[in-house]
């Protein structure tokens, strides 16, 4: 076997045989769901009380708009003043107390209107009410101006634009929505991706610095076999828990979702209530179905291999930097100064794509930063769903691997001399002067 | 005899600092090599050239009569000044995994350190983690991972420093032994004395520059100064005395005795013989010490470097 595997295996049985490697990726999916549950069981909780609203309509007009609900309960005063209306409703611990003045006019009616409670009241509760007061009131004041609402629903016009590119595929609205969750969360994994596990590398090169066998490795393979063979096993390793903890999560969801499932729904279904349905069925089906089409319409073979290559070059390109911090200082406290560089162009791509990119995924700023090695990972995963020429995309992994190529032999000199250098933490002058050696 | 390893005209800089300075050392098959210098003189820097983890800037080292080259790796055995293991990683693994780097193949690796763990009687240590070993312990299992792949020259940068008196003895012999099976060895240290009884050949090294090689003997003979330290019973102490300071180069010498003797150290010039001091000075009084003053490495050393 040659030394770049062994190297590669021993790293990655070490990193994945490690006591907390394996509480990392199995437990944490469980605290995950574990949590995700517990907020829907208590999100739950909280809305299975059911309300009790009072309510005093001295003007008689909106009496018949407050109808019990699942959830919510109105309690109809009669005959009473406010001032004994609200010592009853203190006193009955009611969720609150509705007021509404008789007056002249609607206009005076609804400035007047008052809603008093122990705790601010919740907002979804507020709106509720609100709207079934304005609806009423409008409706009123139809009706005093000699108009029919039920003409004036049918006046009313919704305009739905049909999108549709000059090929004839249909598009949809949200489209644009999706492209950018796909390349934000492609974008978004990598840069995780990069953090978590370069940082392993960087710790296992201190590690082998701290224990004083690096030695007795590097007098009988080359150091960049060990540096190669460091990063290649650190990222199967990270792969490896990677995908354990997208099965693992999608076990859990499911099984969660078949629990807590029919509830979930029903409370969609409260507030499906609670919102005025704005568009009927036929035209939410319609517009589903243009984005599953939109969803296929993705450069899905595309973005995959992009994704790949991407993921790959970047992982690479930063992993050897990492390596090479690690090299060079003797414990983990002394790393922060050079930390600064590695993460600053890994924070901008993500603002820039996370905002440029949103702004125009081609204009002038995103395309440059697109091909800029230590952005272009980030930033061009986020473009490619919005459509880039495939020449563009070579290019800009061409470009990403000879810097790879590049920075690995530089990161090596830095890592060769500095696995051997122990004492005092090295300045940028004396990294500059290691490459020399 | 043949050389196993030649390096000529060794110049290694670090920056502006010149760690060697045109040393070329002679290493012969089967013997017992000193590399001998105070801390920081560039000893560890030569090994490493040696083994190929840093390149020299100038000159070239050879192996058995050929250019040193990736492939000699296997060739030699390293066990370097800064040394230690994995900590967390299991005793056996470990050493399968350094053994596998050195070229051996699992098997190969299994049988010899069920040999060597054997020998040492260290059999049950297999499935412990280092850390839960002493230093001595895991400085064993350093050893036998170096010698493992047999290799023709193996190195030891200050192979005592943090072993107890009885490991050191043990690995002394284990060194020993190693040499009749025909290997070659170099040793790196500052501690003189520590190699002087082990060492067929040394160089010295001093600031970067090499100040003296050759063979150990031929060194000792040459630095000789036909001393011979002497005890004399008499009576008559201040006429012998000053006899003695009459016809010999004499000085006092300081010597653990039990009888009360005279003691000095006398040079004779070189066309004398010690037979003719034991005659001049049988005839003062009773001799019951005489031995040649035998210069120590560490004297010769300290006698070089002034004289440089």
């Amino acid at each position: 076997m040659n030394h770049l595997s062994l190297i590669t295996k021993r790293e990655y049985l070490n990193k994945v045989k490690n006591k907390s490697f394996i509480v990392m990726t199995f437990v944490s999916p469980i605290i995950m769901v574990a949590i995700f549950a517990l907020v829907a069981y208590l999100t739950q909780l909280n809305n299975d009380k059911v309300r009790v609203i009072s309510v005093l309509d001295q003007s008689g007009l909106f009496v018949d708009e407050f109808n019990d609900t699942d959830k919510t309960k109105y309690d109809i005063l009669t005959g009473i003043e406010l001032d004994d209306a609200k010592t009853i409703v203190k006193e009955s611990e009611n969720y609150g107390l509705l007021y509404i003045p008789k007056a002249d006019s609607i206009d005076a009616i609804a400035d007047k209107i008052k809603f008093y409670s122990q705790d601010s009241p919740s907002l979804m509760v507020m709106q509720n009410i609100e709207d079934r007061i304005e609806e009423k009131a409008r409706n009123i004041k139809l009706k005093d101006s000699g108009l029919d609402p039920a003409v004036i629903d049918k006046l009313n016009i919704r305009i739905n634009t049909n999108l549709e590119t000059f090929e004839g595929e249909s598009t949809s609205k949200l489209g644009s929505g999706l492209k950018l969750a796909f390349g934000g969360a492609a974008g978004y994994l990598l840069f995780m991706f990069i953090i978590i596990y370069g940082n392993m590398i960087m710790r296992s090169v201190i590690e082998e610095k701290t224990s004083r066998i690096i030695e007795i490795i590097i007098s009988s393979v080359k150091p960049i076999q060990l540096l190669l063979g460091k990063i290649f096993g650190t990222s199967l390793a990270g792969i490896t828990q990677f995908v354990i903890w997208v099965i693992i999560g999608g076990i859990l969801m499911v099984g969660v979702s078949a629990v807590f499932g029919i509830n979930m729904s029903e409370s969609q279904m409260a507030q499906q209530e609670v919102l005025n349905q704005v568009s009927n069925n036929a035209e939410m089906q319609k517009e589903v179905a243009t984005l599953m089409q939109e969803i296929f319409n993705l450069p899905l073979a595309n973005l995959v291999i992009m994704f790949i290559l991407f993921f790959i070059g970047g992982y690479l390109l930063y992993s050897s930097l990492y390596a090479a911090i690690g090299a060079a200082v003797d414990n983990e406290t002394d790393t922060q100064q050079f930390m600064m560089p590695i993460i600053m162009p890994l924070i901008l791509a993500i603002y820039v794509g996370f905002f440029t990119v949103i702004e125009n995924p081609h204009g002038m700023v995103s395309q440059v930063f697109s091909y800029i090695p230590f952005t272009s990972p980030v930033v061009m995963l986020m473009r490619i769903p919005f459509g880039v020429p495939i020449w563009q995309q070579l290019v800009s992994v061409f470009i990403l691997f000879g810097t790879f190529y590049v920075t690995v032999i530089f990161a090596a000199k830095i890592y060769r001399v500095g696995i051997l250098m122990y004492g005092k933490k090295p300045t940028y002058k004396e990294l500059y002067k290691w490459l020399k050696y | 005899m043949q050389n196993l390893l030649v390096a000529e005209n060794i110049v290694k800089n670090y920056g502006k600092y010149r760690a060697l300075n045109n040393v070329s050392i002679e290493v012969p098959k089967g013997s017992i090599f000193g590399l001998l210098g105070p801390n920081g003189a560039g000893k560890t820097t030569l090994i490493r050239i040696i083994n190929q983890i840093t390149m020299p800037d100038e000159g070239l080292v050879s192996l058995d009569g050929e250019k040193l080259q990736p492939k000699h790796i296997r060739d030699i055995g390293y066990l370097p000044e800064e040394r230690g293991l994995y900590k967390s990683m299991k005793v056996g693994e470990q050493a399968l995994y350094l053994a596998q780097l050195k070229g051996l193949t699992k098997a190969q690796a299994k049988e010899r350190l069920k040999y060597w763990f054997d020998k040492f009687e260290i059999g049950g240590w297999w499935n412990k983690k280092i850390q839960e070993l002493s230093k001595g312990m895991a400085q064993k299992i350093q050893f036998i991972v170096t010698v493992l792949h047999q290799p023709k020259l193996l190195i030891f940068d200050e192979p005592f420093s943090g072993f107890d008196p009885i490991n050191a003895n043990l690995i002394k012999d284990e060194i020993l032994k190693l040499r009749e099976e025909g290997a070659t060895i170099i040793f790196a240290t500052h501690r003189m004395e520590s190699v002087e009884e082990l060492c067929d050949n040394i160089a010295l090294i001093h600031e970067a520059n090499k100040i003296l090689d050759g063979k150990l003997i031929d060194i000792k003979r040459q630095y000789k100064s036909n001393t011979f330290e002497v005890g004399l019973i008499t009576d008559k102490k201040a006429e012998v005395t000053q006899n003695l300071k009459d016809n010999f180069k004499v000085t006092e010498a300081t010597f653990k005795t039990i009888n009360g003797e005279l003691k000095f150290n006398i040079q004779i010039d070189e066309n004398e013989s010690a037979n003719q001091l034991i005659s001049h000075l049988t005839s003062k009084g009773e001799l019951n010490h005489f031995v040649e003053v035998i210069p120590s490495v560490n004297d010769i050393f300290i006698q070089t470097v002034q004289n440089n």
